[in-house]
């Protein structure tokens, strides 16, 4: 049975390299993922925070849509799918968005972008084949293609830019959340100022056949070092961003998951073009009325890490649980984020959660725990 | 020394076993953030749980390797569990046990016996 899996898992096209590097590999969403390097992934976590983390995110789905009458009615179309205002995002630019479901619960998360005569949209591995399948469903008139013959790659630190431009110069000119496409030794690269760890950095598609020269070219810069899923997971936890399937699911509104920011006013009431998504009835009455519960930072105040699935309490009632929880290494202490009571959620809140057992203190905390330093 | 198939160490000093966890488990739990320790005095049967350990990564128990008395624990490693990864068989020692009957220790593998067990 383990073998059986194991042989269904697929490999990324830079597999080799992960081994070569000591990589140990595990399964995840369907692919063997290196979950960290012989670094370990407390070293790799700070390296990342310190200098420039590289890794490969390959996993995730690359989706290319043309439009079929314009790219104004594109934008609209996907505006069907999405809480998002597409229209106004301008060519070179990215922007955060999540699918949502009729009754308002996030289908997945994504990012898109506007290339000029196209649209980008990199989405989680776990639900690219139901994404595509929901994209080419409803964007009936525009051309849906996934991409499969480049590798993503994810540069991630301080020193990211620094280690990126000997090979791209032009990426020095990007700040966050621009998208360009650039010429490396021949090779077309797709590049995005943005990542998962709230550090400036960028994401790098890369064709298959120059993705190994090209990851080795930025590993041969002494600021960079290969990071695997391990320390992505605590990155991204004290980035307070949440992981689909675990902080952010079809039963979390994008409003109860602290990302009311990424509604931008066009889609609002009274904006434009208001509602007109799924789920807009009930995302539009939680912007307005506040929602019921909400997502929030949690700092245990002992040592002991609180895992997904900790049970939270206020006194003796029950008052949420862990949907992410971990150690983080840059803060060296255990954090947690999951849902609460909106009258709970204030900064400062003492709750306990439960942990084997016992309830141990724990204070609600403010997201993220440690501040982006993204190059606006 | 000794060693249990959950990758603990045993080793005899005086009347007392001293109990750890192998190189090798320390490297597949990664870095160790977090432990939990046994009460002194606490009578234990063999398989139970009787550390919590958690690396960045996730929890995992350690089971007494024997039944016995727990008479010391190693509560340095409170402070800093990332001695485990540092020492795991010296300086990381987790607690030490009295047992009725030393001889236990004989069902246990030696270090030939383990190393074919990880290789």
């Amino acid at each position: 049975m383990a073998d059986a899996q194991a042989s269904a898992l697929k490999r990324l096209p830079l597999h080799a390299l992960h081994e070569s590097l000591g990589a140990r590999m595990v399964p995840f969403a369907g692919y063997e993922m290196p979950v960290q390097y012989p670094a370990g992934v407390m070293a790799e976590h700070l390296h990342t925070r310190a200098q420039a983390g590289l890794f490969d995110v390959s996993h995730m789905g690359q989706v290319l849509l043309r439009p079929g009458a314009g790219m104004g009615s594109l934008a609209l179309a996907l505006e069907t799918l999405v809480p998002v205002d597409v229209l106004g995002l301008a060519p070179g630019r990215q922007r955060y968005a999540m699918f949502t479901d009729d009754g308002g619960g996030i289908l997945d998360d994504l990012m898109f972008a506007n290339r000029g005569d196209h649209l980008f949209v990199v989405v989680n591995a776990a639900c690219k084949a139901a994404d595509l399948h929901h994209l080419r469903a409803n964007l009936t008139s525009a051309e849906v293609t996934e991409v499969t013959d480049r590798v993503l790659l994810a540069l991630q630190g301080p020193a990211a830019e620094a280690a990126l431009v000997h090979l791209v110069p032009g990426a020095a000119a990007m700040r966050f959340m621009d998208v360009a496409v650039m010429d490396w030794q021949g090779a077309e690269v797709w590049l995005s100022r943005s990542g998962y760890t709230g550090e400036d950095g960028f994401e790098i598609s890369v064709p298959d056949s120059a993705a190994r020269t090209f990851a080795e070219a930025l590993l041969a810069t002494p600021q960079v070092a290969p990071i695997g899923l391990g320390a992505r997971d605590s990155l991204r936890l004290e980035a307070g961003m949440p992981l689909y399937g675990h902080d952010i699911d079809t039963t979390t509104s994008p409003v109860e998951a602290g990302l009311a920011w990424a509604i931008q006013k066009a889609r609002r009431a009274g904006g434009a073009r208001a509602g007109g998504f799924p789920g807009a009835d009930r995302i539009l009455r939680e912007l307005a009325e506040g929602p019921s519960r909400v997502r929030v930072g949690l700092q245990p105040e002992g040592r002991a890490p609180m895992r997904e699935g900790t049970a939270l309490f206020e006194g003796d009632v029950a008052a949420g649980r862990v949907t992410s929880g971990g150690f983080g290494p840059s803060l060296s202490a255990p954090i947690a984020m999951g849902y609460v009571p909106s009258r709970l959620a204030e900064p400062g809140t003492a709750l306990t959660g439960e942990v084997r057992g016992k309830r141990l203190p724990l204070t609600v905390s403010a997201l993220p725990f440690r501040a982006s330093t993204y190059k606006r | 020394m000794k060693y249990t198939e959950e990758h603990e160490w045993l080793r005899v000093e005086g009347d007392l076993i001293v109990v750890g966890i192998t190189e090798h488990a320390a490297t597949q739990l990664g870095d160790v953030v977090f432990i939990e320790l046994p009460e002194v005095e606490a009578m234990v049967a063999q398989g139970d749980e009787v550390v919590v350990i958690e690396s960045v990564k996730a929890a995992s128990d350690i089971l007494a390797p024997v039944d016995g008395e727990i008479v010391e624990v190693n509560d340095k490693l409170v402070d800093k569990p990332g001695l485990v990864n540092d020492d795991p068989t010296g300086a990381a020692w987790m607690f030490k046990m009295k047992v009725d009957d030393l001889s236990v220790l004989d069902e246990f593998m030696d270090e030939d016996e383990y190393n074919d067990l990880i290789a």
